[in-house]
């Protein structure tokens, strides 16, 4: 495997980066004229969506990876999504992904915490707005009203923007209360502990119609309100683009969009946020914490307070993540909150690269697309097959005697474990590993290589 | 020392710490006055990392009291201790090790750095200007502790005498009244066990700071310490300068057992 990667693999990025525009743009073209042709294809969208690797991977000056980079997300994404809003899901998932990614990379990759209750942060933002922008409050016996179903939603759309900063504050101070008795134990104590925390949140959300119905138990909250959208925006998007969707768009498209690219502009603040705390006194500090606790305090670090700190800015970020997806779906239920998403989140987390922020967006992508893309794809694949009267040649096995149980979409979770073995065999610092920042510091030789 | 009405820098009495039955630390009084620098010897096992890592509030003591500048550590938190002034070393290397050699002096100056949250995310002029000087005045204690030109490097992939130096340049980065130096020493050469011996006593000279070290290699103790406090089975047996330590026939029974002293001596012991 290693000879592959030195003989083949190697020799070819070496060439392309010698060409690295050109290698990019003829990508990007290749990928949008894929999907434009064949909007039903996976594979042209993979095509699509590998580009953004490409883009961050060949070295070439930061300008021209900006400006391909917001054609690519602000202009190919959205036009193309619309065409097959299933891109725009599929999209929408790897940012929601992507920041819940990047708000555990804070806790498991800087500080070194390992945190298996991450969802909870999730499901309490989830949670704040489908109670506050549903109709659910006027189920509660003190509420005015006795039929909800007539009712208003509690809020206006409007209130939806301002639930998003809300969620912040009220998912870090959930960070906080919950972070402030388990902080003290290390290692494995702590994952045990912050996986019954994050249980203890999806069964409160799961039992709390009772006595008082906040969350409408196992049924969920629905329908939760959607942000109020300007007129002139599917106006607008139409009036641009609809000479390439080819049909007018619809408003309920229109907010796939939107929450897409509301997601896109949280996933930006996010890395923003994490570069600056990385680089400062507090980042340097988490990253103490993770290499030697004993080392770090007797420093002067205050272990309590950093690692709270670290549980409370991954748990905002979480937080915003729940606003969006309540107001997404309109459908919100403890399901959602499963320990498997908490799972889920670090796998991508340790498949990108714990503490590296491009390798833990990949690893988001990545995860996301063989869930929902590869082993849906197979399956349905296998599907057709087995409809067909294709025969296996030489061993003669017909397609249709194919067992109904042979169905990847099922095999997610053996994928994952398979994945995760691979990588801690062969890669265990991830996709894209995290590095230290080079200093150019007085009285050194420039930093090599780069 | 009848200068008792100099201040000792750090001040213990009686201080005891057991864990279960055992007793680590035995009721012991100590003092260390300013500008010195002071060894801790003993056998192994005889409590010296112990009541190291009770002055730095690891572990609380049991009983007992230990004063800074007049100031009880008892009850306080090691980062508490070590923002009031007192920095260590540890005994096997306690690097940041995947941080690289300028970010572990930078983790030391923690305490002295004020950039707020705020300063951070919007990169506010003092956040630059804090930083910078953090990162020159960096750079200036890895040349003093003799690393040049290794800033980017990580701090695992430096030699093992380079992570003791290391450790001592984060130490220092605090800006420390007291530096605690658990066996600075150990798996060093002779040459470099000779630069340690300047880099101490330049420490002291021209930072005015006051060392305390635990050490097994008696080249550097006899030579480096002004005062030596010797410890066995958790209690202090003796303490005065080299000369009076070297002599001390409990000392030497400590280390070498009864049978090494001389007839002359057992009786006076007896």
């Amino acid at each position: 495997m290693f000879h592959l990667f030195k003989n083949v693999v190697q020799p070819i990025d070496r060439i392309i980066s010698s060409f690295p525009r050109a290698f990019i743009l003829a990508h990007l073209l290749l990928g949008t004229v894929l999907v434009y042709v064949s909007p039903r294809s996976n594979l042209a969208f993979l095509v699509l969506i590998s580009s953004f690797f490409s883009l961050y991977h060949f070295p070439t000056d930061r300008l021209f990876k900006l400006t391909a980079g917001m054609v690519l997300t602000l202009l190919i994404f959205p036009v193309l999504g619309v065409r097959n809003i299933f891109y725009l899901e599929v999209i929408f998932q790897i940012s929601v992904f992507a920041a819940l990614a990047l708000g555990l990379n804070i806790v498991v990759g800087f500080a070194g915490l390992l945190d298996l209750g991450y969802v909870a942060f999730y499901a309490v933002g989830a949670y704040l707005w489908a109670f506050f922008g549903s109709q659910q409050y006027y189920v509660l016996p003190f509420a005015p009203g006795t039929q909800p179903s007539n009712l208003p939603f509690l809020l206006p759309g409007d209130a939806f923007y301002l639930f998003m900063f809300i969620a912040i504050i009220v998912a870090a101070v959930t960070g906080i209360l919950l972070g402030t008795p388990v902080l003290r134990l290390r290692g494995d104590y702590l994952a045990i502990v912050t996986l019954g925390f994050g249980e203890v949140i999806r069964v409160l959300a799961n039992n709390l119609d009772k006595p008082l119905n906040f969350t409408n138990g196992p049924q969920g909250i629905t329908p939760i309100q959607r942000p109020t959208m300007p007129e002139w925006v599917v106006d607008g998007f139409n009036k641009l683009f609809g000479w390439i969707v080819g049909h007018d768009v619809s408003p309920a498209d229109m907010y796939n969009v939107m929450f897409y690219l509301m997601a896109l502009l949280v996933i930006v603040v996010i890395v923003y946020v994490t570069k600056r705390l990385d680089d400062s006194k507090i980042g340097r500090a988490w990253t103490a914490i993770r290499e030697d606790e004993t080392a770090a305090i007797a420093m002067g670090i205050p272990l309590v307070r950093m690692k709270l700190a670290a549980f409370a800015v991954g748990a905002s970020f979480a937080g915003v993540m729940g606003v969006l997806l309540a107001g997404s779906r309109t459908f919100i239920s403890p399901e959602s909150f499963s320990f498997m998403q908490s799972i889920g989140v670090l796998a991508m987390v340790i498949l990108g690269g714990s503490g590296s922020i491009p390798g833990v967006i990949l690893g988001a992508a990545t995860v996301t697309i063989l869930n929902l893309q590869v082993l849906q794809g197979l399956s349905l694949y296998l599907s057709q097959l087995r409809q067909s009267d294709a025969v296996i040649p030489i061993i003669h096995f017909a397609w249709s005697n194919l067992s109904t149980q042979l169905d990847p979409a099922k095999y997610q979770r053996l994928l994952f474990g398979l994945i995760l073995i691979l990588m801690m065999i062969f890669r265990p610092e991830g996709l894209i590993p995290s590095q230290r920042r080079k200093r150019e510091l007085a009285g050194e030789e420039n930093p090599a290589g780069e | 020392m009848n200068e008792t009405f100099i201040m000792a820098l750090l001040e213990t009495n009686n201080v005891l710490k057991q864990f279960g039955g055992l007793i680590a630390v035995n009721k012991v009084s100590f003092q260390l006055e300013q500008g010195r620098i002071v060894s801790i010897i003993g056998p192994n096992g005889a409590g010296k990392t112990t009541f190291f890592n009770t002055l730095t509030g690891i572990y609380h003591p049991d009983g007992g009291e230990i004063l800074f500048n007049g100031k009880s550590l008892n009850r306080l938190r090691p980062d508490q201790i070590a923002a009031l002034g007192v920095a260590r070393t540890f005994q096997n290397i306690r690097l940041f090790g995947n941080m690289s050699v300028i970010e572990n002096i930078l983790v030391g100056m923690h305490v002295h750095l004020k950039q707020t949250p705020v300063d951070t995310l919007l990169h506010l002029p003092f956040f630059h200007r804090e930083e910078h000087e953090a990162e020159q005045k960096a750079v200036a204690l890895m040349e003093y502790v003799g690393l040049k030109g290794v800033g980017n490097e990580l701090a695992k992939n430096l030699p093992y005498g380079g992570q003791r130096r290391l450790e001592i340049a984060r130490a220092l980065a605090a800006d420390p009244q007291l530096l605690l130096l658990d066996e600075p020493a150990a798996g060093m050469n002779p040459q470099e066990t000779e630069d340690l011996i300047r880099l101490f006593r330049c420490i002291r000279d021209e930072k005015g700071i006051t060392i305390l070290l635990i050490e097994h290699d008696m080249r550097v103790v006899m030579n480096i310490s002004e005062w030596i406090c010797v410890m066995d089975h958790g209690e202090k047996i003796a303490e005065g300068t080299p000369a009076e330590i070297r002599s001390n026939k409990q000392v030497i029974e400590a280390y070498l057992g009864r049978g090494a002293l001389s007839g002359e001596q057992k009786e006076a012991s007896a």
